[in-house]
């Protein structure tokens, strides 16, 4: 940690006590990532040792590969989970199959303004996606200008885990390529986010023009400097031909 | 001869107008990619937060944190940009995304695509399947004319569960190009020596061969 001010309630020294008092069995956590890329892996890591067991998770994939977000279904820990999509997470699959967790499916970009829509105060919104599909049953469908359209609800969360590549100890926050994905909109969207950032930065040290996320959205910061950053499909190229994959 | 799968791609490929951005789909149209020019006249979207997507990484060019939407290591070209979910799906839902190539399991000649689910299969999700049909300006589907058990995927009518519907513009597949028109499908392109008859008999509702050309690949 390099803070030239004094530490702020904000920043934890250890992802446990960013958590300490936050968990309980029957939550609802929102957890930022797509696949594994993104994901607040020392979260993740902390919630599966702390045994908190019903869940609800909010999250694109809900883990990918046996790993992230995963070891919490294959620790029997989650009972519900919202997201896109199923595929590429066998423990998932599986689960839902055998009617052991919950899900719900919502079109990837309904599940993403649904966040956004949750953490803006905004208590529902008319999408032209899933018009005339699985999607639209039970949903008021309203034609507007000619064209038809489905009434979506907000998502919130007791708490959100994210993860971002820079933050300083009032909690704002900058991304690092396409692991920005969920985890802005979902620190917008529960009632406690914390932030896990690879690196932890004093007041003034990112330039307000550079904040992606403002710290009034993150609750509690700590710093993890070990992500593993899996890599689900390694595509290369050599320079003479132009793709391959491996 | 039908295309082959490269063939099919490379076909595909011809759809991409120069000063367009385009969202590639998960699979084959991911394969796209290798046929459109690198100059930066066609922009690549990908959903999960990426504008201006650049070819698969060398090997020490690799970032396991900038991925496309299939979870593949990816570049970023000069003047990309990177976006949440929320604004990515706003580029597709607001009209912004001028071409989405898709693959299909069924599109029917009214523009109905399936593409998502099969009923008792094992549950994949639509992940962004179902934004990118309703939202894009055109859709082109790439897929295979009949399924593995050989039954037609060009059809009058979907009997999978649908994605969007009146989406899909135009259908590639190994016989052809294929426009959805409503009541029938357009043949526009016909694979070099693959019969009309051939045609007819791989397809589930009426086509019509007025303005068909033979193509190769």
């Amino acid at each position: 940690m390099s803070y030239t001010s004094p530490p702020i309630e904000k920043v934890f020294p250890k992802v446990e006590s960013a958590l300490n008092g936050l968990l309980r069995d029957g939550m609802t956590i929102m957890s930022g990532g797509f696949g594994l890329c993104g994901n607040a892996e020392a979260c993740i890591e902390a919630i599966a040792r702390s045994r908190v067991r019903n869940l609800t998770i909010i999250s694109n994939n809900c883990g990918n590969q046996g790993q992230g977000l995963a070891v919490l279904l294959k620790n029997r820990q989650v009972s519900r989970v919202i997201c896109s999509f199923v595929g590429g997470n066998p423990d998932l699959a599986d689960l839902y199959m055998k009617g052991q967790v919950k899900v719900e499916l919502s079109p990837q970009g309904t599940f993403a303004e649904r966040i956004r829509a949750g953490g803006a105060g905004i208590a529902g919104f008319y999408t032209p996606t899933g018009v005339g599909t699985v999607v639209a049953d039970g949903k008021e469908v309203r034609e507007i200008d000619g064209k038809k359209y489905l009434l979506e609800r907000p998502l919130r969360a007791d708490l959100a885990i994210v993860r971002a590549a820079v933050g300083d100890i009032d909690g704002n926050l900058r991304f690092y390529r396409t692991a920005r994905n969920f985890n802005p909109i979902m620190a917008m969207a529960a009632d406690i986010t914390v932030a896990e950032v690879d690196k932890l930065v004093h007041r003034g040290a990112i330039d307000p023009d550079d904040v992606h996320l403002p710290g009034i959205f993150v609750k509690r910061v700590v710093e993890v400097r070990d992500h593993q950053d899996v890599i689900e499909h390694r595509t290369t190229r050599t320079l003479v031909g132009r793709s391959s994959t491996s | 001869m039908s295309w082959s799968r490269d063939e099919m791609v490379r076909r595909a490929a011809t759809e991409v107008q120069p000063g367009t951005i385009v969202n590639l789909g998960i699979g084959m149209p991911t394969e796209v990619a290798n046929y459109i020019p690198l100059d930066g006249s066609v922009t690549l979207h990908s959903e999960n937060g990426l504008l201006g997507m650049g070819p698969y990484p060398t090997e020490n060019q690799i970032d396991a944190r900038l991925i496309n939407a299939g979870k593949q290591t990816v570049t970023a070209l000069p003047g990309a940009s990177i976006f949440d979910s929320a604004l990515s799906f706003a580029m597709i839902r607001g009209g912004h995304i001028d071409l989405a190539i898709l693959g299909g399991l069924e599109v029917a000649c009214n523009g109905d695509l399936a593409n998502w689910t099969v009923p008792g299969k094992l549950i994949t999700g639509m992940g962004g399947a179902m934004d990118l049909a309703a939202g894009a300006r055109r859709v082109v589907v790439l897929m295979s004319h009949v399924s593995k058990e050989g039954n037609p995927k060009l059809v009058s009518q979907l009997t999978l569960p649908a994605t969007a519907l009146g989406c899909a513009n135009r259908i590639i597949t190994e016989l052809g190009v294929f426009d959805t028109a409503g009541d029938c499908f357009i043949c526009v392109v016909r694979a070099e020596s693959v019969s009309q008859v051939a045609i007819e008999r791989s397809t589930g509702a009426r086509v019509l061969f007025t303005t068909v050309t033979a193509g190769r690949g």
